[in-house]
């Protein structure tokens, strides 16, 4: 029997990797987001001051979802193309 | 020989379909818990997912025991019996709520039955170390790991945003997740199946030897597991989404993100991981990501406990059922115990249903408060 640590170390890296890329890039598109919601109006609980200026959130919004949404395209060609 | 081939279709369509509800939470458990998706919805959603992806794989990996078993000496009696061993296994851990690998369960039943129909030396146990026993001890680990600093990262750069966007999007993006998992399940477990009913028939020469599956086989394997998904397990969605730990939607988006990593990474790499234990694995691992989670380690300690004993009593069933269906009389009894034994089973998950109007609604561990307030997330 011989178990393939490479493998598996790569399966853990490659895992890490994407996971914790996608959700930075989730959670920054959102914090974008939080600028405008900031400026339309008092929200619940604003818990510090948002990072962006409106328009500066939008734009990173916008550039990360792109790129998270290509990580998912990515996955789904993992998926059908196995 | 025709009747039994029958038999082996059938109980593997069984097989499919418990399939299917149990592993429904790997997909669906947290989504359903923090209120990204309604049950329901959610567990259609699952449903046309699977079968989506059981049309979706180019590959059917055709071998029924990954070459656990010397599959030379695989009769459609041990396949049957094997399947047998498999579904009343999966359907006692649904009655108690536990998630568990339905390979583990099948791969055991196959064990079991082969050991008694061509004696042990039918059987590879240094593939089964290989191929279970490891893959059992790290897949959760990994995907814990991993599941667990996604978490963390979400919540120390989500401090800085506005929290209505974040539950919001978190929600949206959990649905998009959630997705993935079921999708890439589909792709994974329909496979078995078709697998397990297209070597039975290259066995007896309906179909040639290494022939692709029948457009019926794909559509029959297809449909079983979609139906069961859409079932609904409620009994593990309640486990998995409320009673390890309160999962809020942040923590639900990390947890599937993992689980979908973690399957696609190994699939890629050839190994088949179990998606029961990856998905628990990364549920857990975002419990502890938070922090002030409450933890519920002893349900997790009886999951582990579960998962250690899938392989071995489903072997037993196996090789019992194995043992007593040999001729068409024996295995027209094994079937009739079987039904019985579902039946009962049925009726005790009647005495404590759980539905999807009560899934969110998990009943309070017997002496201990729950220190915790209920999920904020609604």
């Amino acid at each position: 029997m011989t178990i393939h640590w490479e493998k598996l170390l790569g399966v853990f890296v490659v895992s890490f990797g994407a996971t914790v890329a996608v959700v930075t890039l989730v959670t920054l598109a959102l914090l974008g987001l939080s600028a405008r919601a900031a400026r339309l109006g008092p929200s619940d609980a604003p818990a510090r001051p948002a990072l962006f200026s409106p328009p500066a959130g939008t734009a990173v919004a916008a550039v990360c979802l792109v790129a998270a949404a290509l990580v998912v395209l990515f996955g789904l060609w993992a998926i059908v193309a196995r | 020989m025709t009747t039994m081939v029958i038999a082996v279709v059938l109980t593997a369509l069984v097989f499919d379909f418990t399939n299917g509800f149990h592993d429904t939470a790997n997909a669906m458990a947290t989504s359903i818990a923090t209120g990204a998706l309604r049950p329901r919805v959610a567990v259609l959603l699952a449903g046309v997912l699977n079968l989506v992806g059981a049309f979706l794989s180019v590959q059917v990996a055709l071998t029924i025991s990954s070459g656990l078993v010397d599959e030379a000496r695989i009769t459609p009696e041990v396949i049957f019996a094997g399947l047998i061993g498999a579904i009343l296994w999966n359907l006692l851990t649904w009655l108690l709520g536990l998630p568990s690998s339905s390979s583990h369960a099948l791969f055991g039943g196959l064990i079991g039955a082969s050991w008694v129909a061509a004696g042990s030396g039918a059987i590879n146990f240094s593939t089964v170390v290989g191929k279970v026993l490891v893959p059992l001890a790290l897949s959760p680990v990994v995907a814990g790991v991993v599941a667990l600093t996604a978490t963390a990262v979400v919540y120390r750069l989500a401090a800085h945003g506005d929290r209505r966007t974040l539950n919001r999007g978190f929600q949206a993006a959990q649905v998009v997740s959630a997705s993935m998992v079921a999708l890439a399940h589909g792709t994974n477990d329909a496979q078995k199946t078709m697998g397990v009913i297209t070597l039975t028939l290259i066995t007896v020469g309906l179909l040639p030897a290494h022939a692709a599956p029948p457009l019926w086989v794909i559509a029959s394997a297809g449909l079983a597991i979609a139906a069961g998904t859409a079932m609904g397990g409620w009994r593990i969605i309640q486990t998995l989404g409320n009673r390890i730990s309160d999962i809020q939607s942040p923590q639900g988006f990390a947890a599937e993100t993992a689980s979908t990593a973690v399957i696609l990474s190994a699939a890629h790499l050839g190994f088949a991981l179990s998606t029961t234990q990856v998905a628990t694995g990364a549920v857990l691992g975002a419990a502890n990501g938070r922090r002030k989670a409450v933890v519920r380690w002893r349900v997790a300690g009886r999951m582990g406990a579960v998962w250690l004993l899938t392989l071995p009593a489903a072997a037993t069933v196996g090789g019992l059922a194995a043992w007593v269906a040999r001729g068409p009389a024996g295995t027209v009894l094994v079937a009739a115990v079987a039904m019985a034994i579902a039946a009962v089973i049925y009726g005790l998950s009647r005495r404590k249903p759980v539905t999807a109007v009560t899934v969110n609604h998990p009943p309070a561990p017997r002496p201990v408060a729950i220190a915790a307030p209920a999920a904020a997330a609604a």
